[in-house]
């Protein structure tokens, strides 16, 4: 939100990541997460960065990085939230119970309905709310620290889960909730290019808006060469992502049995790509909406400045005790949204679904640049964390490191992310 | 500095009536009572801990207190947090400065008063351009517009603060120690702009530790001690002797009260 660049446009030469005001740390993250990258590749021998893996990789990174988006904002204002993964098993108990038991026997609604889908998410979704608002309400209002609050939250909803499926597993789940589950449900190569030029056109239509509201005000603007290249940067990380999406194909197997199901024959050679899968849809719209909401709206805002000074936030006339409620809510809503994609990743609903996950969710956070005094935070970190988290594990799973050897590693880095970003701070002076 | 004296035939723009409020045992205000009038600046004075900050903080809903009431333009006020006092037009810049160091002077101007667009969205070019526009007038070699309040001398952070009781055009002002962390020039600025505020018709109570600057800047001083209020006298009628020893011995000196 508040870039450090000063007043006079005399920003030396040298420094071309100045002109452009891009985020050093964002850059550092990137640095990073392609340092990651090519270390397995190495180790694979070339196996992590195949279109296959990497469509892997995206899928099974969704449901935290959906998570993490809202982490960010608890986080900011100085709160935690350590029940995510047991609010995540409760909304997925929920939709499952709507799918399969209570929308066939009490309303007569027969799997296979197309309401099921969108009546179980419905549900799913006002469990997060209304459970998230409530420990919102318990932190804001009755001002018990979050810290307590969500901890028992963690206990209580993990449980409460499991007293609503008699600790069951539920499934299978709805075809069409399935679709939402990744490699299920994909938009198919066309769809893929389409989505993907429309995402370059908002982009640059965004940036280009965005120097001429500047101009329309006669403060400094970035030399057009600048805006230009940050255009081009972006059109390449789109194009590159949905290229290599739709470079995973569908196994001929699969291809030839949805030809026959359909009466036909396959013709020969025929190849098909997934594409972007639904799930990766909706956490870039996840992405969208949050960072929107972080920058340009009053709601982010109040956010910022609650976290960076609470009193002067409540002095100012902001309610933060309301304020609270509302990102303990959104943090339950995105709890929800991720146990849709985690279930239907499955296909059924488990019992220790989202265990752990309170965790994963946190540390993307703070890998992200979430800093947990408060007040800092951007929504591209958090989700750029849970890609990095993610990597490590898919990385050393494929390499064969012994599973608790993987958790020391995952341990040690959130620590380590952390310390670089003090030190970081401290050089550049950044709060 | 000669002054226009001060109607005070009608009624007054604020009204505090036996206002109490203890923290633990400690009586912070103990039944203290106030008045400003339109145009008028009123300072408060006293040792430290002697209740300044609390008296108005209850005026600026900050907090809320135990017994007592407050009456604007002599209409019973009912102020229970500070959006209640900003409905009534009433600005305070706080002793201990209230800005989110986080974020820029922008934002910390317009907080919980965002300028939208047409859809809803802060519209943070339009507070920028504001905020230069305030700027310009308030403290023009100020530059810092993009870097987080954080990064302000204590002088500029002063500023947006002052420029945020400005800007959304208070009718009563609350000023707690506003130039403690000011240099000459910049006290001098707050002093001018205090006249010019004064001109428009705005009441001020301004807390100020520096009696000689009460007696430059004020009409009446409230002297107050241990929570409660020794006493309320025309700058004009008392010499900086006399409201000092207010302050310390707590005892009116031997002229008419205002
Ligand atoms: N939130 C609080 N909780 C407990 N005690 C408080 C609180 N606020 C103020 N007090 C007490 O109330 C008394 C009055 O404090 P106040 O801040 O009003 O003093 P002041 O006159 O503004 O002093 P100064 O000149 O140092 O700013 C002090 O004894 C202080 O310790
Ligand atoms: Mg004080």
């Amino acid at each position: 939100m508040a870039d450090t660049t000063t007043e006079r446009g005399s920003t030396s030469r040298g420094n071309i990541f100045k002109t452009l005001e891009i985020d050093t740390r964002l850059l550092g993250m990137v640095g990073a997460f392609v340092i990651v990258c090519l270390m397995f590749n190495v180790l694979t021998d070339g196996r992590f960065l195949t279109p296959r893996n990497i469509f892997n990789l995206t899928i099974q990174t969704v449901s935290v990085a959906i998570m993490a988006t809202g982490m960010v904002f608890v986080i900011v204002t100085r709160h935690i939230d350590l029940s995510v993964g047991s609010l995540l098993a409760t909304c997925s108990a929920m939709m499952a119970m709507t799918q399969t038991v209570w929308l066939p026997q009490y309303l007569g609604i027969d799997l296979g309905s197309p309401l099921i889908a969108p009546l179980a998410i419905v549900v799913g979704l006002l469990t997060g709310a209304i459970i998230g608002g409530f420990q919102g309400y318990l932190v804001g209002y009755l001002a018990i620290p979050s810290f307590i609050v969500t901890l028992g939250g963690l206990l209580v909803w993990r449980n409460v889960a499991w007293y609503l499926t008699n600790g069951q597993t539920i499934g299978p789940l709805d075809d069409v909730f399935q679709l939402l589950g990744g490699i299920a449900g994909t938009l198919g190569t066309a769809g893929s290019w389409v989505v993907a030029l429309i995402a370059v056109v908002a982009a640059c239509f965004a940036i280009w808006s965005a120097r001429r509201s500047r101009i329309a005000h006669e403060f400094p603007v970035k030399p057009v060469w600048a805006e230009l290249l940050i255009m081009v940067i972006a059109a390449i990380v789109i194009l590159g992502f949905v290229y290599t999406l739709n470079a995973y194909a569908v196994p001929e197997r699969v291809l030839a049995r949805q030809f026959e199901a359909s009466g036909q024959t396959m013709p020969e050679g025929f190849t098909q790509g997934y594409g972007v899968p639904f799930s990766v849809l909706l956490l870039i719209a996840v992405a969208v909406a949050m960072t929107v909401t972080a920058r340009k709206t009053r709601f982010g805002r109040y956010i910022f400045a609650t976290g960076g000074n609470p009193d002067a936030a409540e002095l100012s006339g902001i309610n933060t005790k309301w304020l609270t409620v509302k990102v303990f809510a959104l943090m339950g809503i995105l709890c929800a949204l991720a146990a849709t994609v985690a279930s239907a990743r499955l296909s059924f609903h488990s019992n220790d679904i989202g265990t752990l996950d309170e965790l994963r969710v946190i540390a993307a956070a703070v890998i992200g640049g979430t800093a947990l005094a408060g007040g800092l935070g951007t929504i591209y970190g958090a989700i750029l964390g849970a890609l990095i988290m993610q990597s490590l594990q898919s990385g050393m799973a494929m390499v064969g490191v012994d599973a608790p050897f993987q958790n020391i590693v995952v341990g040690a880095v959130l620590v380590l992310a952390v310390l670089v970003d003090i030190i970081y701070r401290k050089k550049t002076g950044a709060a | 500095m000669a002054k226009t004296p001060i109607d005070r035939s009608g009624t007054p723009l604020v009204e505090m009536r036996d206002i109490s409020i203890a923290f633990g045992g400690i009586k912070a205000v103990d039944h203290v009572s106030l008045d400003l009038y339109p145009g008028e600046v009123v300072g408060l004075l006293g040792h430290n801990g002697a209740g300044k900050s609390t008296l108005i903080k209850c005026l600026s809903g900050a907090y809320k207190q135990d017994s007592g009431e407050v009456y604007v333009n002599g209409e019973h006020a009912q102020i229970e947090n500070p959006r209640d006092a900003r409905d009534y037009n009433i600005e305070t810049i706080y002793q201990t400065l209230a800005l989110a160091d986080n974020l820029d002077a922008a934002s910390n101007l317009f907080l919980g008063r965002e300028l939208t667009n047409a859809l809803g969205f802060v519209d943070d070019s339009a507070m920028e351009a504001e905020t230069r526009r305030i700027f310009q007038r308030l403290n023009p070699n100020f530059r810092k517009f993009n870097a987080p309040v954080s990064a302000l001398s204590g002088g500029q952070r002063q500023s947006v603060a002052i420029a945020r009781a400005v800007y959304f055009q208070a009718k009563i002002l609350i000023m707690d120690e506003p130039t403690a962390a000011l240099g000459p020039q910049e006290t001098q600025m707050v002093a001018d702009l205090i006249q010019e505020l004064k001109k428009q018709g705005l009441g001020i109570f301004l807390i100020d530790h520096d009696v000689h600057q009460v007696k430059r800047l004020c009409d009446r001083a409230a002297v107050m001690k241990n929570g409660e209020l020794v006493g309320v006298v025309n700058v004009d009628d008392v010499t900086t002797d006399d409201l000092l020893g207010m302050i310390i011995a707590g005892k009116k000196p031997g002229v008419a009260a205002a």
